[in-house]
């Protein structure tokens, strides 16, 4: 029983402490972006690691769901003899929920692993402790080019993704299906308001920063993970543990940022 | 001691139940080269983390040119670490950087040069470590002693005053390891820092060291010189110098007993 406490003790105190760890890292990073010389290359190269580079994965992504959308859409409308709505429901669906969510998972897949796997190996290496010992702020140098990076690339992946996706809706529901182009096209127009398009943004803006602080601090913070392991074990399950609490990150964050602000 | 450049005093450091230093007092003279030894596991590098503020003690004084670094801020700390260069282990170059790329970094950030004076000081500094020819290679594509050679110059970048060398010659051939021996030697004389090598090489390094630091269970024992270790009558160092270098540094008495 006194085991049991000690042990329940001992992981509220982990938690407690990750957490501390973690704001402070988040206030490093932001930081970062103040401090001289600003890496702008390394921004570039970061964008288009996590964002030019995520364009193909996120078209096929993006097509598939809209098409998916277009072809349900299309079945659960024409019980009620509505098909001239599927143009607004498959474009609502996307812009204000599965365009950021979707783009936020892919990425966290794609960009949001590499991260972590990146920085957790240089920490094992000693190649951050290089940087500090050389009074080169690794937040400066390292991880605030991709905070940045991620911060520009979501959203502009996530606007990819409605546009291909209504696109792919378009291709189900018109092309195949044959609803009027017109009514898909004059449903979008009818339905779609600012309010939708900027809660959109701002979901993407949100899942960005929560993905690549969770990515690059789960890599950042690889030597004392519990439970991680050494070396190369210990990097695998950092990138884990990146992939799954950002995963989860993004989906809670999406229901609160929906009910604040619908 | 007026000569001192670094200064612990009575620094405590444990790791959850370990106790890794227990009250080490050590002076680390200017212009000296003093070699750590122990067994490993013994918190050699310990030492080394905790001069460069990458770690900080339990309790005692750390003091780096006259000031204690353990209550420092960041921003100051980092003052304090221009005056460092580090040889790591794994060399620790940035693996994504080719080696003209890693040489550079400490001047492109560190400094306000001109990229044209960042090149000439870069190839000169590669020249000097028989780089040349590999400016574009990636730390992947190097060998053991070739990584240590970079590592070697991107820490000699800024003319630091004082190198730490962490276990420099671990997993180098013996013969690379003399190659490795004969350079710092060299580069020492020519740049006239104070070096902290920390390394089980033992006897080998002790050929550099002008004083020996030994490590056992969280104590030091502090050395004039490699021929001090021969003449104590202590059982424990006995012991460790029987173990670590063979007879030959083993005292007149102890050979005539043998």
């Amino acid at each position: 029983m006194i085991s049991y406490i000690t042990r329940l003790g001992d992981s509220f105190l982990y938690i407690i402490r990750d957490a501390g760890r973690m704001a402070l890292f988040l206030l490093a990073a932001l930081k970062g972006i103040f401090l001289r010389p600003f890496r702008f290359r390394e921004v570039v190269r970061q964008v288009r690691i996590i964002g030019a580079d995520s364009f193909g994965v996120i078209f096929f992504t993006a097509l598939f769901t809209g098409m998916v959308l277009g072809l349900q859409g299309y079945y659960t409308l024409r019980k009620f003899g509505s098909e001239g709505l599927l143009g607004s429901a498959v474009a609502l669906s996307l812009i204000r929920e599965l365009g950021p969510v979707l783009t936020a998972l892919m990425v966290t897949g794609r960009a949001g692993s590499a991260m972590c796997a990146e920085i957790g190996i240089m920490r094992n290496s000693e190649q951050l402790d290089a940087l500090e010992c050389m009074a080169v702020d690794p937040f400066r140098y390292l991880i605030t080019p991709k905070f940045l990076a991620m911060i520009i690339a979501m959203p502009i992946l996530a606007q990819f993704f409605n546009i291909v996706g209504i696109g792919g809706g378009y291709v189900a529901g018109v092309i195949l299906l044959g609803v009027n182009p017109g009514a898909f096209y004059s449903g979008i127009e009818q339905s779609v308001v600012n309010l939708d398009i900027n809660l959109g943004i701002v979901k993407s803006f949100v899942f960005a920063l929560l993905v690549v602080w969770i990515c690059t601090g789960r890599g950042y913070f690889v030597h004392v993970l519990r439970n991680a392991g050494f070396g190369a074990e210990g990097v695998s399950r950092a990138t884990t543990q990146a992939v799954v609490y950002s995963s989860i990150a993004v989906l809670i964050w999406d229901y609160l940022i929906t009910a604040v602000m619908l | 001691m007026s000569n001192a450049i670094i200064e612990f005093k009575n620094v405590v450091k444990s790791f959850g139940t370990q106790r890794v230093l227990d009250g080490v007092n050590i002076t680390f003279e200017t212009g000296k080269t003093t070699v750590i030894a122990g067994g490993s596991g013994q918190g050699k590098s310990v030492i080394l983390k905790l001069i460069l503020g990458l770690l900080q003690p339990d309790s005692g004084e750390i003091v780096v040119n006259g000031r204690d670094i353990t209550s420092l801020k960041r921003t100051e700390l980092n003052e304090v670490r221009k005056n460092f260069g580090v040889l790591f282990q794994g060399a620790a170059l940035l693996d994504s950087m080719s080696v003209y790329d890693n040489v550079a970094l400490p001047l492109q950030e560190r400094t306000k040069y001109k990229s044209q004076d960042i090149d000439t000081q870069v190839r000169q500094m590669l020249a000097q470590f028989n780089l040349e020819g590999h400016e574009a290679k990636f730390p992947a594509q190097l060998s053991g002693g070739m990584k240590k050679r970079v590592g070697l110059a991107r820490a000699l970048m800024l003319h630091p005053g004082i190198m730490l060398f962490d276990e420099p010659t671990t997993g180098l051939d013996p013969h690379i390891t003399r190659e490795i021996y004969r350079l710092f030697y060299k580069i020492q004389k020519q740049y006239g820092y104070t070096a902290i090598i920390v390394s089980h090489d033992i006897p080998k390094v002790f050929n550099l060291a002008d004083r020996v630091v030994l490590l056992d269970k969280g104590k030091v024992i502090s050395f004039a010189g490699p021929e001090d270790i021969s003449l104590s009558e202590d059982p424990n160092i006995i012991a460790f110098a029987e173990e670590t270098m063979g007879h030959i540094y083993l005292s007149k008495e102890m050979e005539q007993r043998a």
